[in-house]
């Protein structure tokens, strides 16, 4: 699933940013750490990006199945 | 023992026990409603007060521990519902409710029903703790079971366009209210969790009355939401509203917006988490490059120094001998002034300019010289012609002029000033302005006017 993508990717942007403070990396493995970290955040970023806000509304049809529409407040009941 | 035969005669004590026992076993757990009158409260706490109706009155007590049990107060007039059991007052012969438990009409069974289910369901474990579900970290889909038409969906709609929080939104609409709805309540959970079409519920409604919020108070709602996979959270009327939804759902919120919130703070937090993330990614890595840049520029500053060693010293060797060269230029110059001022001063003292000087003085003492002489000149000249006219003045001739005449002997001329000098028939001279006459004494008088005898 996406969110637990997303937690490990954080997760591991943690852990890339502490060592990275730790300061004790040499400066082919800081760098090498800091590309992680850039593509971790934005993994992360992205997964946050992602949902461009739909509003839909579930129906049961008559088999029993589900249908999505877009909801509209204005012509219901 | 047949107590209508003519044969058995009942004593009064006989009769009120025969009624109490009656009374007492058949009436000794009633449900009775009425108005509440004569209500007395005495110190005692006990509640003493009579129900009534249309039709007839019941004297009722109730004792002290129930009374404080009760959640609202007993008053004049009040509409209630009272639990209790009838006694008999064997003394007085009359019977009596005692009253156990009371509540306002209206609200009172719906009341009572869901403390029933409350206490039951809690006895179960649907409210405890360990079983509540945390949020998810991000929650992408937000299912929201609620009527299509209602306050909540609405609110709802409102905060998370407003926040403007990029989460989907699923609604499964349900009727919230009335027969039935808490049969669809329960379906709509079981329904997206088999869907899994959200990674969040939100259950719901806007305020109203106990009656309209009732079907989340229903056992189904409640086993439906405790079955849910998918966290829930409760949002069901208004803040001072619980409902047994609420104590089963893995977050309660008062209302709601307050549930929107509750979801994109969620999300809004994570992003700031990442932020904040990044920020520190990039601060270490720049500040690791800053580090190492500053070791290199030491280091290249530490290979420079024999140059610049060296550098110094040029520096120092000219600063040196221009400030050398200084020194002497100052050195020369100061004593070229001393030269000047000595030739100057032995200039001064050359004897031409010294006679000149003698001579320019001698000439300035002659003028002064001859000033004075001539001063002194002028003076006894002016002092000359004053004399002289002081001389006029006294000059015997001026005295003559103005008449006076001078008596001269004769022989030597000797100016005679006393009469006594003259003898009678002596001759003496008369000197006037003009001339002279020759004159013979006669007579010689003193100042006195007394005659001479000689």
């Amino acid at each position: 699933m996406a969110a637990e993508k997303f937690e490990t990717s954080l997760k591991k942007l943690e852990e890339v940013v502490r060592k990275l403070e730790g300061g004790s990396l040499s400066l082919d493995d800081s760098i090498k750490a800091f590309e992680e970290g850039v593509k971790h955040a934005a993994f992360c970023a992205k997964k946050l990006d992602e949902a461009e806000r739909k509003v839909e509304v579930l129906i049961k049809q008559r088999d029993g199945s589900f249908r999505k529409e877009p909801f509209t407040t204005d012509d219901d009941e | 023992m047949n107590l209508f035969s003519e044969q058995t005669i009942l004593t009064v004590s006989r009769l009120t026990s025969l009624l109490k026992d009656l009374i007492e076993e058949n009436f000794n757990q009633v449900w009775v409603e009425g108005e509440v009158s004569n209500l007395a409260l005495p110190a005692s706490g006990h509640a003493y007060f009579t129900l009534k109706d249309s039709g007839a009155m019941l004297r009722g007590v109730m004792f002290r521990s129930c009374v404080k049990a009760l959640k609202f107060k007993l008053e004049e007039g009040m509409s209630v519902i009272v639990r209790g059991r009838l006694s008999v007052y064997d003394q007085r012969g009359d019977y009596q409710l005692i009253a156990e438990y009371a509540e306002p009409k209206g609200i009172g069974a719906l009341q009572a029903a869901f403390m029933q289910l409350k206490e039951r369901l809690a006895g179960e474990g649907l409210f405890s703790d360990a079983h509540k579900q945390p949020l998810p970290v991000m929650p992408q889909r937000v299912g929201i079971v609620t009527s299509a038409t209602g306050a909540a969906i609405h609110d709802i709609l409102n905060v998370l366009g407003r926040r403007n929080a990029g989460l989907d939104l699923l609604i499964y609409p349900v009727r919230v209210q009335g027969e039935g709805a808490a049969a669809e309540i329960s379906a709509a959970i079981d329904n997206l969790n088999q869907l899994q079409a959200a990674d969040v519920l939100i259950v719901g409604r806007g305020g109203g009355s106990l009656e309209d919020l009732w079907a989340f108070n229903e056992e189904m709602v409640a086993r439906a939401v405790y079955r849910s996979k998918i966290p829930v959270i409760s949002a069901v009327g208004h803040e001072i509203d619980w409902t047994i939804c609420d104590f089963v759902a893995d977050l309660r919120a008062p209302t709601p917006s307050a549930a929107a919130e509750l979801v994109c703070t969620a999300k809004e937090e994570l992003s700031h988490q990442l932020d904040a993330l990044l920020h520190r990614l990039q601060q270490a890595i720049s500040g690791q490059l800053r580090l190492r840049l500053q070791n290199l520029t030491g280091l290249r500053r530490a290979l420079h120094d024999p140059s610049r060693m060296l550098g110094h010293q040029v520096q120092r060797v000219d600063d040196l001998s221009e400030r050398l060269d200084m020194a002497l230029r100052n050195l020369l110059g100061r004593r070229s002034e001393q030269l000047a001022r000595m030739e100057q001063y032995l200039a001064g003292l050359h004897p031409a300019v010294k006679i000149s000087k003698l001579r320019q003085e001698l000439l300035l003492l002659s003028e002064r010289a001859e000033r004075r002489v001539c001063h002194h000149l002028e003076a006894l000249g002016r002092s000359h012609g004053e004399a002289t006219a002081r001389l006029d003045t006294l000059s015997p001739l001026h005295t003559l002029s103005r008449g006076y005449s001078v008596v001269e002997q004769l022989h030597g001329g000797t100016i005679v000033r006393n009469a006594a000098e003259l003898r009678i028939g002596q001759e003496v001279r008369l000197r006037l302005q003009q001339g002279s006459a020759l004159c013979q004494v006669e007579e010689t008088y003193s100042d006195s006017g007394v005659k001479a005898t000689t």
